[in-house]
């Protein structure tokens, strides 16, 4: 399929989710590594997601990204500016770059993300990079949809509290620490291994890297491919596909019930689900489908 | 749900783009989604990012004085790679002689310095919805 078929497709998918389904119906159903990376906005993410595909390439792989940014709250408009770090491989046919406005979605990422990363799966890329918007402490979404997570920080983001912190901190598997040429990359890394180590995990999680010039990019990248390899040997890369399963199942109800909630008329919030799910059953009783 | 999808691109070497951002910002207010694709970009560049972006209208800011030739190539290459149907409109410094050159050439808008974001705006959603209701979407 060329870029352009796939680029159509995902036009459909966010725009039509009802149509979702049987676009992804007539695919092969493909497996490869999901890789997210998340973080604060400015760490670098999406520099260092570019020293990513570089590397990747040099190794043959082809590569799919699908970088995020967040829709307005109040005009629903978005500015999608993550390309701008990525341009040297805007003329490489083995990388795809899409950008993605997250439409209200909270969780850093775009409602439709779980069928666009299916589609991306299904067509055949070595590799699918997602990038998340800059998340602050909470967005924890691209967790059920990679395989492997990582979190980029850099220097100046506050002292070792914010790493004590539940949520964004506890659901990588590799902590990149960028800008490592910038003062105050030492001590985020020591505390970094700090809090690794209390908390039992792997240190060896760590990675220093700086994107602006590729430094420590290939640890990364050899990083992610030790990990996926030992994801994808044990049973533990098929528990995570079902967690995204089910994740995905959820926003799919989660939207059609929003769809019903939004033809009701009450000003009782429980009266509303209660008509809502009243008015999805008597639906799908007469057959016509609940739709998703 | 339809929802617009603009591309603001600058080919070329000029180096200023205040200009493309502060559209590009003005058409994020008025709801659109607006991808920008940063400096000193080729025309194949812009067509590639048009086609994976897969949007519907393209922008372009030229500063430079090369306006009449680097539309002409995008246009060109846009019809090449089977995306010609998709309107494109200029802004930036166009001495008024060459406004209806880059009309001819396929460009649909072109915005000199001095136009009122709102007439952008405005035209951006006319020409947009000028191609929905003739491609029947």
């Amino acid at each position: 399929m060329d870029h352009k078929q796939i680029a159509k497709l995902i036009t459909l998918i966010e725009n039509e989710p009802d149509r979702s389904r049987d676009i992804l119906k007539k695919l092969p159903k493909r497996i490869c590594p999901v890789i997210g990376f998340t973080g604060s906005p400015g760490v670098g993410k999406s520099t260092l997601i570019d020293q990513v595909i570089a590397r990747l390439r040099s190794i043959g792989k082809t590569v799919a990204v699908v970088a995020v940014d967040p829709s307005s709250p109040f005009s629903q408009g978005a500015f999608l500016g993550d390309r701008v770090r990525m341009k040297k491989h805007f003329l490489d046919e083995g990388v795809f770059i899409r950008s993605m406005a997250s439409r209200g979605a909270l969780g850093g990422l775009n409602e439709s993300i779980y069928d666009v990363v299916e589609l991306l799966e299904s067509v055949g890329f070595d590799y699918v990079l997602i990038e998340t918007v800059g998340v602050g402490q909470a967005e924890i979404e691209v967790r059920y949809v990679a395989d492997i997570v990582v979190l980029v920080l850099s220097p100046g983001f506050g002292d070792e509290m914010q790493l004590l912190k539940a949520g964004v901190m506890e659901i990588a598997d590799i902590y990149v620490v960028n800008k490592s040429d910038l003062e105050g990359n030492d001590s985020l890394y020591d505390q970094l291994v700090g809090f690794l180590t209390f908390a039992g995990r792997d240190v060896s999680s760590v990675v220093k890297t700086t994107a602006l010039n590729g430094n420590g990019v290939e640890e990364l990248v050899d990083k992610v491919i030790t990990l996926w390899k030992s994801l994808a040997e044990t049973e533990r890369l098929k528990q995570m596909r079902k967690e995204r399963l089910k994740h995905h199942t959820e926003t799919l109800a989660r939207r059609t019930l929003q769809r019903y909630l939004s033809t009701v008329d009450s000003q009782d919030p429980y009266e509303s689900v209660e008509l809502a799910l009243k008015s999805m059953c008597e639906r799908l009783k007469y057959g016509q489908g609940g739709g998703t | 749900m339809k929802k617009y999808r603009i591309l603001i691109a600058k080919p070329g070497l000029d180096g200023h783009d205040r200009g493309a951002k502060v559209v590009a910002h003005a058409l994020r207010d008025a709801g659109f989604e607006v991808i920008y694709t940063g400096l000193r970009q080729t025309p194949e560049q812009i067509v590639k990012t048009a086609i994976q972006e897969d949007v519907d209208l393209i922008g372009l800011s030229i500063l430079s004085g090369a306006h009449l030739q680097l539309s002409k190539k995008v246009i060109e290459l846009m019809k090449k790679e089977g995306i010609g149907n998709i309107p494109v409109f200029v802004g930036g410094i166009i001495p008024p002689d060459d406004v209806p050159k880059l009309l001819e050439i396929g460009v649909v808008r072109v915005f000199g310095p001095g136009t009122p974001l709102s007439k952008i705006v405005q035209e951006v959603r006319e020409v947009l919805e000028g191609v929905a209701s003739t491609s029947g979407s």
